[in-house]
């Protein structure tokens, strides 16, 4: 197999030969009518390949990836857990992808009850009764709870409200969202056990203040000690707090964002419900509020009356994120995972995850360096190989690229930005004990290599379809399509 | 990052954002500091203002990448941008490679006398990057 | 309590729990205030098994009407077109649909590759240079090319769209720039033809002008002139584009494009009541370091092969936070394989196959339909595959009735363009045999007929 996939794939335009074709349509059955030739193309530079051509070329492309039917994937808060094969089949059946977004709602009841299901199921678990759907991804389910936030002190006055408070170890979507719904994004130091520092909240918060962006727990995969005076915090200057819900894997049956005093929050289906990521999406941002900030959700929304499920736009709707009512798809596997889990399972998700992400803790303290050893983590931890580059000169860079070398995918890198040489790793549930120790020993063994012959670090990956890329030509000399 | 040493040319003033600013007649010349090049790694774009726009001490006027970070650059005195460096813009490794004196980026023509005092000299910027307390 | 998905037993469990030096796996969430810890979720449905939920499933996806034993006439932005085998089979390949971003390009080279090979067709199809992995659908596309222009442009404050953008583009685009003080114009008068909302609004102040070509209801022109008054005022042009009709008519860039947005969809993806969709999402070299979301480039690694990697991301919400030019991340990846080897299949012989195919098919229903009494289509206005049928009743009451013959009917314009009356925009597609067609035809000719006869029956 590694030998198909280290052999260099042309690029789909250097294949085929002018005539060639790779489908087949019919003829047309009906009279002709003239083209408008003022109006039509010449050209047109499309590969002209047979149809076996085509399918050689993008499965050996396919060969050429790692993915999570492969092996564990441990990048931190990414949540790279198994995608369940059900759902899969569950998202190919011709009721749910023959559909059109604007058949009569009456003719697409299955459809919405699915919605409207998900919509309770996740509203449920996350102890906030409003739900849309409709976000594409979990950035998208940040404006739109930006946007909520504003729609909500707007309709109580308060227009001098502008600043948003991002903690330092948030991801870089929660100030991005923030400044694009035209706030100004103020940070929030952490402490030194990595919470948000208190005394530094309550000098930022004030009547200007929007509200707090927070992840729970956080990026360094350690659960907000102070969670309640946080948002009381919040709460007192009147701003709102919303949990950007990525690390929620942690959570899930173990405790509701809803009871710890989150306002708004948006739930990555792609994340913690086993939507696959498909090689960057798409996936799934669901956003949940308050029952009195429902009326701010982006429209529609699936509501059911009586026994019939319909369509429905929120009294002081934001608008619309996108188009129709989000990334239905998605959806069917998020709502397929759920209903396979039940409320028996759900806890266990949370509890394996965190599980499996202390003991591949405890099993990797001592030989590298966990900043912030005295606490336990939750789904997640991070790693500094700071001492690393002091005594071999190896950076976490190349810790990274030497364990594809053993048959795994590396964690997260250089994230979040507060720790330096940061290794932030995320196992998943779904990982058995066999499989955390044979990433666990190789990440020991690395270490030994480091010592021992740092430069095998340094020239890794060694069996990888590539050798380390030129990333500096790839910036300053941009080839961005192929041109023949 | 290399590995060479940094170097402060005693020449220039900074700013705390690490531009660097030298009289040179009725001009002031401005690039970034080694030690920010050094810390930003290969640059592989440098954004040029118009000639002729105007720009105010401390506030972002141009922008500067490297394949890990976009970083504002921001204008130790304020007027109006008389050149900008062509050679740059072809070949901005030269920020990399003699940040000083090729890597130049633009001339301002300034507006504001006295500005150039409040800078800091090389002496002070040295010491402030030595003792970790800029960005 | 053994789950499927849940491979570590009781036993693994106790096991690592004495490695990590705790005696229950309650002390790993000792942090978490008691009294929200575990809660009771009395709404949430007990597990089944997964024989127990695909029975459902298939249940819940059965009783809705799909477009396999239903003809289908409606597009209005989204479109039935045929997927061919090499997509599903391909793209479902568990290393392209279970990997996650490439961002370790050296195991990812399959994803990089395959994004590089999407970004080089779509700049072929129009007519542009760069082309970046996507965004969430063709209205979202439409926003981020709004907030392009306004950071290319920043001394401008204002957004023209055309009224016959589709509705879904111009909401969404005011959501998203809602929070920025712009005004967004041109679509107060919905029956204005695209000189007049210029005339009325085009100045210094305007950072772009937003068209659609086709346009909303279907009619295709000649944007030339449009884009030159647009530029001659300094603003930027952006044309949105139905995928598939750039099989048959000029490339937007070939007449003075400097964005061009579209839907996606139509390239390979399935309908699916509305999602996942592909944001197309095309410019110029000159606005290389504006273009958010990831591009895919070319370079070489340390043994001077050809390798892909991500690129340009400096300005990307992961390194620049807050000074980011947009806040996306996931995006919609495999919808852009899906165009990916969708187009490799067709090539250049087969997407313009497909597009004669939807020209002609609609032209023959346009045509069939005019000659029906009641109804009434404008052929004098050029179009693709999509029209506006004047209809004798409202369309609500006439796609009802289709619905019993197997028919569904075309979108009904009441809402969106009141002025129109009763107007429904039929799509057709190389989807609709002529024997469908027909079908349509006549359905919509003895629905104007019961009318009528009922109409005069009352009247005896």
């Amino acid at each position: 197999m590694t030998i198909v996939a280290n052999k260099p794939e042309p690029i789909v335009y250097e294949l085929g030969a002018p005539g060639r074709v790779g489908a087949v349509l019919p003829e047309c059955d009906v009279p002709l009518t003239p083209l408008p030739a003022h109006l039509t193309r010449e050209e047109l530079p499309l590969p002209q390949v047979a149809e076996v051509d085509v399918v050689r070329h993008f499965t050996r492309l396919s060969q050429k990836n790692y993915c999570v039917d492969l092996g564990i994937y441990p990048l931190g808060s990414c949540t790279m857990k198994y995608n369940p094969k059900i759902n899969e089949e569950a998202a190919k059946l011709d009721g749910f992808t023959a559909l059109h977004p604007y058949q009569d709602p009456a003719d697409a009841p299955g459809a919405l009850q699915l919605m409207y299901e998900l919509q309770e199921m996740l509203g449920e678990i996350c102890g906030l009764p409003g739900v849309t759907l409709q976000p594409a991804a979990g950035a998208q389910g940040e404006l739109t709870g930006i946007l909520i936030l504003h729609a909500y002190h707007r309709s109580r006055g308060e227009t001098q409200r502008h600043k948003v408070l991002v903690p330092d170890s948030a991801h870089g979507t929660n100030p991005a969202s923030s400044a694009m719904s035209g706030y100004q994004v103020v940070q929030v130091k952490s402490d030194a056990r990595g919470n948000v520092d208190l005394d530094e909240l309550r000098r930022l918060a004030d009547h200007e203040t929007v509200g707090l962006m927070l992840t729970n727990p956080n990026t360094l995969g350690l659960f907000e000690e102070h969670i309640r005076e946080v948002c009381q915090i919040i709460h007192d200057v009147g701003g709102l707090v919303y949990g950007d819900g990525a690390n929620l894997n942690a959570l899930v049956g173990i405790a509701r964002p809803g009871d710890l005093g989150i306002d708004v929050l948006h739930s990555n289906l792609h994340k913690t419900f086993a939507v696959p990521h498909g090689g960057g999406g798409p996936g799934a941002g669901a956003v949940l509020v308050r029952r009195d900030l429902a009326q701010f959700l982006p429209a529609p929304v699936v509501v059911k009356k009586g026994k019939q499920y319909a369509f429905a736009t929120p009294k002081k709707s934001i608008g619309r994120v996108k188009s129709f009512y989000g990334n239905f798809l998605a959806l069917v596997r998020a709502y397929v995972y759920l209903r396979l889990l039940g409320k028996e399972h759900l806890a266990r998700v949370a509890e394996d995850a965190v599980i499996n992400a202390n003991y591949l803790l405890a099993r990797l303290r001592n030989t590298y360096h966990a900043p912030f050893g005295d606490r336990r983590c939750k789904h997640e931890f991070v790693l500094t190989g700071t001492p690393f580059v002091e005594k071999y000169g190896v950076h976490t860079l190349d810790i990274a690229k030497r364990i594809q070398d053993y048959g795994f995918h590396p964690p997260t890198i250089y994230f979040p930005l507060t720790v330096p040489e940061c290794l932030m790793i995320e196992p998943t549930e779904t990982q058995s004990k066999e499989s955390l120790d044979e990433f666990a020993d190789a990440l020991l063994a690395i270490a030994q290599e480091a010592a021992a012959n740092p430069q095998i670090l340094k020239d890794a990956p060694h069996t990888a379809p590539v050798t380390r890329l030129d990333d500096v030509k790839a910036a300053r000399e941009p080839v961005l399509g192929y041109h023949s | 990052m290399s590995d060479k040493p940094i170097t402060y040319s005693p020449d220039c003033k900074y700013t705390e954002t690490h531009e660097w600013a030298r009289q040179e007649g009725d001009l002031i010349v401005v690039g970034i500091s080694d030690y920010a090049q050094n810390q930003l790694g290969d640059i592989v774009f440098v954004e040029m203002p118009p000639i002729g726009d105007t720009v105010q001490a401390g506030k972002a006027f141009s922008v500067i990448e490297s394949v890990k970070a976009a970083s504002d650059i921001y204008a130790p005195v304020s007027g109006t941008v008389a050149a900008t460096n062509a050679d740059v813009v072809n070949d901005p490794a030269l920020v990399n490679q003699d940040a000083f004196g090729a890597g130049w980026l633009v001339k301002i023509r300034p507006s504001q006398p006295g500005e150039m005092d409040k800078l800091l000299d090389a002496t002070a910027y040295q010491q402030k990057v030595e003792a970790g307390e800029l960005k | 309590m053994s789950h499927p998905y849940l491979p570590n037993t009781d036993a693994d469990r106790a096991e690592m729990l004495k490695t990590i030096g705790v005696t229950s796996v309650q002390e790993l969430f000792a942090d978490v205030p008691a009294d929200a810890r575990y809660p009771k979720l009395p709404k949430m449905p007990r597990a089944l098994s997964e024989l127990e939920v695909w029975q459902e499933i298939q249940t819940m996806a059965q009783r809705n009407a799909n477009l396999i034993e239903n003809a289908c006439f409606l597009g209005a932005g989204a479109y039935n077109h045929y997927i061919p085998a090499t997509v599903p089979h391909l793209i479902f390949r568990s290393e392209f649909y279970t990997a996650y971003t490439p961002y370790q390009a050296e195991i990812s080279q399959g994803t990089l590759q395959a994004i590089f090979e999407y970004q080089s067709m779509i700049c072929a199809l129009t007519g542009m240079e760069v082309v970046n992995a996507s965004h969430y659908d063709g209205a979202t596309s439409a926003a981020e090319a709004a907030i392009l222009a306004i950071n290319k442009l920043p001394k401008r404050n204002k957004i023209i769209v055309s009224p016959t953008l589709h509705p879904e583009y111009r909401a969404t685009l005011r959501t998203y720039l809602a929070g920025k003080s712009l005004q967004i114009v041109g679509d107060e008068k919905l029956d204005a033809p695209l000189e007049q909302v210029l005339a009325q609004h085009l100045d210094e102040q305007t950072a772009c002008v937003i068209v659609a070509n086709p346009d909303f209801l279907g009619a295709v022109r000649d944007l030339q002139p449009i884009a030159e008054r647009t530029h001659a005022a300094g603003a930027l042009f952006v044309v949105s584009a139905y995928p598939i009709s750039l099989g048959l008519y000029k490339a937007p860039g070939a007449y003075g494009a400097d964005v061009v947005i579209g839907e996606g969809q139509s390239l390979g993806n399935p309908l699916a009541f509305g999602g996942p969709y592909l944001g197309i999402f095309a410019t110029k070299k000159e606005h290389l370091r504006q273009i958010a979301g990831r591009l895919a480039g070319q370079t070489t690694d340390t043994k001077g092969r050809r390798g892909f990697t991500l690129t340009l991301q400096a300005r990307e919400q992961h390194i620049r936070r807050e000074r980011a030019s947009s806040n996306i991340c996931t995006n919609q990846a495999l919808c852009a394989l899906a165009a990916c080897v969708y187009l490799a299949t067709l090539g250049k012989t087969g997407l313009r196959q497909v597009a004669e195919l939807c020209y002609h098919k609609a032209h023959y229903a346009a045509r069939k339909i005019n000659r029906l009494l009641g109804y009434r289509v404008d052929l004098k206005t050029e179009f693709f595959n999509e029209f506006v049928v004047e209809c004798p009743r409202p369309v609500a009451a006439i796609n009802a009735r289709l619905r019993a013959q197997h028919i569904i009917g075309g979108y009904d314009l009441s809402k969106d363009y009141p002025h129109l009356g009763n107007a429904m925009l039929v799509a057709v597609t190389e989807m609709n045999t002529k024997e469908q067609i027909d079908a349509f035809v006549e359905a919509l000719g003895q629905d104007a007929q019961r009318q009528r006869s009922s109409y005069d029956h009352r009247r005896e």
